[in-house]
């Protein structure tokens, strides 16, 4: 079998093109994703509406508007005054201290501030209200000293207006990791398969000794090293040129992603054994996989805002467990405990692809 | 050390297409036999039932007593096989390519090198050279040179000579009368007539029908009629203006630059007048009528004539 996955090298390093999907696309996308989010946010025009104007009311605004993060564009002096402000379109926040908020603080160590965002950019939607929160919050912290004993907290609401479902900035990753980890499996080894059909060499292979379980795992082979080889890329580059966290187990991430790729290349197997040329392959990869992983998966486009039906279509997607499965070890940090259950459902799917692929392998022509 | 291959009643359709129609054919060892015919033949169909990629309808094919159905491990075990196709990754080297080849039957090129040498000299210059790089009569080298890499005891090459020019061709057989020496059974098929009097024997097939299976010197011998060759200075119309005009002759096709025509007890003399009063003479001027040795093409259209 050696002399099949040497073979298999071979091809791939002597195309330009797969050489282009394998390594170049990697990149291109990490870093396409990744600079289109980091617009960093600066002199971002607010409006604040002060119902408390007392010290430390205008102590946490004068720290928001000299932190040169935020420039004061008015004043706001009632609610009915926000919209308008939104409306009229030259603010992106506003920053609502409810009544008495001293008072409270000294009272009953909670207060509340409500930040209103413009979020019809959901990404700077977002990095507004990271920055304000921190601002706050570190305010909290020093009141906090000054004060001695007495904890307290100053909530942030923030409010998103004109897009709910906002996420997080760093969702990109895990999709990406998805999306090439299925393009790189799957639709490289159908197109590979289905190559040798129509060039004929598939026929000549077939004649040979070697038993169907030979062929496909050496055919396969170098694919699941290539993914691998991706997935170290993707991740290295999030992590040292964007800064991405990694705050679970990276074993269990590899392990999970290796089952990920496992299943993809059932996929790519399954997809070679119905379609009869390139062409016709890469076709289905594109349609049948590509598209619902990147529309269906909750990668781009919010599950729970789907219609119900396009959400019962996304749980056969096994990318939208993947991506759920890299969210939770990457972003949350948590455990195997946290997501046994989508693992599981992804095991059954690779289980049940490898299966059908074994299955319906040719060992003839017809 | 060769192998037998018995064919069988064997029936194969493709949906509606009937690609071979009870199919009994019986080879012994060591022969060089060659399949006859045009695309559509069948021949193809035929060798992939004989190395086991496609399965009969009804009927059975042995290889040295081997059953395709059952035993299809073994039998590709002891099968060189060339398919019409081009076999080779072009994106391989030719040494790549047989390295693979060997290796997928589990040898290796150093250790069977003496069962190739004969073809594998001829291509050893280019053997760095990428395998779609090689023009067409070089590409069969290599080929062949694959399909023998595992010491088979069965030979089977589907239409190795298409597309191939004159000298390579002949160089091909030339290679193949060789290779038959050291006792191996090879089938090949080719849709030139010319090459069918290279093999040992042959199977004339039209339509997924054997039309005859014999010697090829015995085929031509057993020509029906005598045969004649014309030629005139109207070469365009000339099949057509002999054609269906006089019951006596008989089955006029165009052979080259000549037209061949059929005649049963007619002699020469009378046959020439018959012709002068067929051709118009105004057309038809340096009537030239020839008695002529009937070739494979003469009895294989003569066959799919009377056949159907």
């Amino acid at each position: 079998m050696w002399p099949f996955i040497k073979k298999e090298f071979f091809h791939i390093f002597r195309d330009f093109r797969s050489m282009l999907i394998l390594f170049g696309m990697p990149v291109a996308q990490v870093l396409l994703f990744g600079f289109a989010i980091t617009t960093d946010i600066k002199d971002v025009s607010i409006a604040i509406l002060d119902n408390s104007k007392d010290n430390v009311s205008r102590e946490i605004s004068n720290k928001l508007v000299s932190s040169g993060y935020f420039i004061l564009n008015s004043n706001l002096s009632s609610n009915n005054e926000i919209e308008a402000a939104f409306k009229r379109g030259d603010i992106k926040e506003v920053v609502v201290f409810e009544n008495d908020f001293a008072q409270k603080l000294q009272r009953e160590g909670v207060a509340n501030i409500q930040l209103i965002i413009d979020a019809s950019e959901p990404n700077t939607a977002n990095m507004i209200n990271a920055y304000t929160s921190g601002i706050i919050n570190s305010y909290s912290l020093e009141l906090m000293k000054k004060q001695g004993k007495i904890p307290i907290s100053i909530i942030t609401e923030p409010k998103m207006l004109y897009n709910s479902g906002l996420r997080s900035v760093f969702m990109f990753v895990p999709g990406v990791i998805t999306i090439l980890l299925m393009l790189v499996s799957a639709m490289m080894t159908s197109i590979s398969i289905t190559r040798e059909k129509e060039v004929g060499t598939m026929e000549a292979i077939l004649v040979s000794p070697l038993k169907p379980i030979q062929i496909i795992l050496g055919k396969v082979a170098p694919y699941v090293l290539l993914s691998f080889i991706n997935l170290i890329v993707i991740l290295l580059l999030s992590a040292f040129v964007f800064d991405m966290p990694i705050r679970g187990s990276i074993v269990l991430l590899l392990v999970e992603s290796i089952l990920f790729i496992v299943m993809a290349l059932a996929l790519g197997i399954l997809i070679s054994s119905v379609s009869k040329s390139q062409q016709q392959a890469m076709l289905l990869s594109m349609f049948a996989l590509l598209l619902p992983t990147i529309l269906l998966s909750g990668f781009i486009f919010p599950i729970e805002n789907m219609p119900y039906a396009l959400q019962l279509v996304s749980h056969v997607m096994p990318s939208k467990w993947f991506i759920i499965i890299v969210k939770n070890i990457m972003l949350k940090g948590v455990g195997i405990g946290y997501f046994w259950k989508e693992t599981l459902i992804l095991l059954a799917m690779t289980v049940f692809f490898i299966l059908m692929s074994v299955k319906k392998f040719k060992t003839r022509l017809e | 050390m060769s192998v037998s291959v018995q064919i069988k009643n064997i029936n194969k359709k493709f949906e509606k297409l009937e690609a071979l129609k009870d199919i009994t054919l019986s080879i012994p060892p060591g022969e060089l036999f060659g399949f006859i015919g045009p695309d559509g033949a069948g021949k193809t169909t035929l060798f992939r039932l004989i190395t086991s990629l496609l399965h009969a309808d009804k009927g059975s094919i042995t290889v040295d007593g081997l059953d395709s159905k059952t035993d299809y491990k073994k039998i590709r075990n002891i099968t060189g096989y060339m398919p019409g196709r081009f076999s080779l990754y072009y994106d391989l080297t030719v040494e790549e390519n047989i390295n693979f080849y060997a290796s997928i039957f589990k040898t290796s090129l150093r250790e069977n090198y003496h069962l190739i040498k004969d073809v594998y000299e001829q291509i050893e210059p280019f053997k760095k050279r990428r395998a779609g790089d090689l023009s067409g009569g070089m590409k069969q080298k290599p080929a062949l040179s694959c399909a023998l890499i595992h010491k088979p005891e069965l030979l089977i090459l589907d239409e190795p000579t298409t597309g191939v020019d004159a000298v390579s061709r002949k160089e091909f057989w030339e290679l193949l009368k060789k290779m038959q020496k050291t006792g191996i059974t090879i089938l090949v098929s080719t849709p030139y007539m010319d090459e069918a009097s290279l093999c040992d024997r042959v199977a004339l097939m039209q339509k997924g029908i054997l039309m005859a299976v014999d010697t090829p010197s015995n085929i031509v011998d057993g020509y029906n009629g005598d045969l004649w060759q014309i030629s005139s200075s109207d070469m365009h119309a000339i099949v057509a203006d002999l054609t269906g005009i006089d019951s006596r002759v008989e089955k006029v096709f165009r052979f080259g630059e000549k037209v061949h025509v059929t005649t049963r007890n007619v002699n020469n003399k009378e046959l020439n007048d018959i012709i002068e009063g067929i051709l118009d003479p105004a057309r038809h001027k340096n009537i030239l009528l020839e008695s002529a040795k009937p070739q494979i093409e003469d009895c294989f259209l003569a066959l799919m004539c009377e056949k159907g």
